[in-house]
């Protein structure tokens, strides 16, 4: 936490933080302790080597690469991160993990900040990505295993996004790739139970 | 040799040729798959980034039902793998977790089983040998590049290593057993990034159309792959790229070296058809 690169670079979002007056983010102190403890993830040995966002297939697409969400929530920046899309946009490849210097999982990271988002009530930035996510829960709520045609039919209906890809949609089902019937399992009551001890928030 | 199976919702649906394809090449092998009884979804990328407890309760309830089968768990979808594997990792680290688990499924964990993948157990349980012994049409002529993606080989704290996972090699030593010619290429392990395939295709596109190219600057007749997720992401988004390149599971491939019968139904679920080019190394 106290090499010269930290140092500068968390003088300089506190330099930037205070000259966009208007707009300045609120720091909020029991962020970085808060969300170890739900990631069970050492984020102050995190030292901004930036492995992690030169390997992450998603970085491109994040407004904030995996790094420097670590170093916002090191520094407080509640808001900033819970609004930002790069916690929606990764994908849980584990690339992360697998090079950090320092053994730490952003991926395990960006999921907690998933959750602390819903349940603190932030409006996801990439409203589909969670939508997707319910829809999958939902069929194995209902079955037990997943079921692809009522699943992506309800997340069609739900997110808005009703036309991208429905032609390949239609050369899955068919070759044959797409069941019309779920495979519903014998434990269903088992796998409701776990559904109902969920958090509030989460369902 | 007997393994307790767990195939995971795609190999009952958009990967019915790799069910199809694993099933047939085990029973040539000798390997025995008993299938979990009544198993239920891992959960996926979903469970782990809406409910950290679902993620892993809902695989441990597929662990507590492999333990009446009494061997190693053998899974051909990475994803399932990665969760699995995660949960089988919290079971023996964590004590209170584990007897919370306990208590709920009424089952006491012995952990004697371990979840692998399925290209662990062909690659590292069999020798090389002994696969080729058992080859009676070899790939002669075939250029493959060996896709691993992310969670069949990461993290290395979960996998156990079963291979390097950088540098992962037992898909190539499998391809040359069966008398293929692997490659080298630079997209081995990276990321398709299929968790995004409906939401952002956007972004897969983009991921995936970079890996499939990859395969055909190295001048690969196939990329060859061991998930349902990343097959069909690599099969299925190739719009502007030529040529287009066959996705091929490495139990099909086993599959025509082992001169296995039933194989054009497995090639006739492809959206890349594999057939034309399998025809021109006379190898369909
Ligand atoms: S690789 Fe590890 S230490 Fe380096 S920036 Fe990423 S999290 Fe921090
Ligand atoms: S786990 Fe998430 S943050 Fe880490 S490399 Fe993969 S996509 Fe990026
Ligand atoms: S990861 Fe895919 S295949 Fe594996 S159980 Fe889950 S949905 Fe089913
Ligand atoms: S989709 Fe990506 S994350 Fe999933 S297994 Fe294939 S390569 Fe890995």
């Amino acid at each position: 936490m106290t090499t010269g690169a930290t140092a500068s670079l968390s003088s300089a979002v506190r330099t930037s933080a205070a000259s966009t007056a208007g707009n300045a983010q609120r720091v909020d102190p029991s962020f970085l302790p808060t969300v170890e403890a739900l990631s069970h993830e050492n984020i102050r040995r995190c030292y901004y080597c930036l492995k992690c966002t030169a390997g992450c297939p998603t970085a491109y697409a994040m407004d904030y690469g995996p790094a420097h969400v670590l170093k916002l929530v090191q520094l407080g920046q509640k808001d900033k991160v819970l609004q930002s899309k790069a916690i929606w946009m990764c994908v849980g490849c584990e690339t992360c993990w697998t090079r950090c210097p320092n053994g730490i999982a952003a991926g395990h990271v960006m999921d907690a900040l998933k959750q602390m988002a819903l349940r603190e009530g932030y409006a996801p930035a990439e409203r589909r990505v969670l939508v997707l996510h319910r829809q999958f829960l939902t069929s194995i709520r209902l079955f037990g295993r997943v079921h692809e045609l009522s699943m992506l039919a309800l997340y069609k209906l739900l997110s808005g996004d009703l036309f991208t890809d429905l032609d390949l949609g239609a050369r899955m089902f068919l070759r044959g790739k797409i069941p019309i019937l779920p495979e519903r399992i014998k434990g269903m009551s088992k796998i409701q139970q776990l559904f109902a001890k969920r958090p509030r928030g989460q369902e | 040799m007997k393994y307790s199976y767990y195939p995971g919702c795609t190999l009952h649906s958009t990967a019915i040729e790799y069910g199809w394809s694993t099933e047939a090449v085990c029973e040539a092998l000798g390997i025995d798959l008993v299938e979990i009884e009544d198993w239920n979804c891992c959960g996926a990328s979903s469970a782990h980034s809406l409910d950290p407890h679902l993620a892993l309760a809902l695989p441990t309830r597929d662990l507590m039902r492999a333990q009446a089968v009494g061997a190693d768990i053998v899974m051909p979808c990475a994803a399932c793998y990665g969760r699995m594997a995660a949960a089988d990792h919290k079971m023996r680290s964590d004590s209170a977790w584990r007897k919370e688990m306990e208590a709920e499924f009424q089952t006491e964990y012995i952990g004697a089983a371990r979840p692998r993948t399925l290209v662990d157990v062909l690659g590292n349980d069999l020798s090389p040998e002994a696969l080729a012994a058992k080859v009676k049409r070899p790939l002669n002529g075939l250029r493959t590049v060996s896709y691993y993606g992310c969670l069949l080989i990461r993290p290395p704290d979960l996998t156990n290593r079963w291979d390097d996972p950088e540098h992962p090699v037992v898909m190539d030593r499998i391809l040359k057993a069966l008398g293929a010619e692997p490659v080298q290429w630079a997209h081995a392990v990276e990321c398709c990034g299929a968790s995004l395939a409906l939401d952002r295709a956007d972004v897969v596109t983009v991921l995936s159309g970079r890996i499939v190219q990859g395969a055909n600057d190295a001048e690969a007749d196939c990329i060859v792959c061991a998930c349902p997720l990343c097959q069909a992401n690599l099969d299925s988004r190739q719009k502007g790229i030529s040529p287009k390149v066959p996705v091929l599971y490495i139990t099909e491939l086993m599959g025509i070296a082992l001169d296995l019968p039933g194989r054009s139904k497995w090639f006739a679920k492809h959206l890349v058809d594999p057939r034309p080019m399998l025809r021109r190394k006379g190898l369909e």
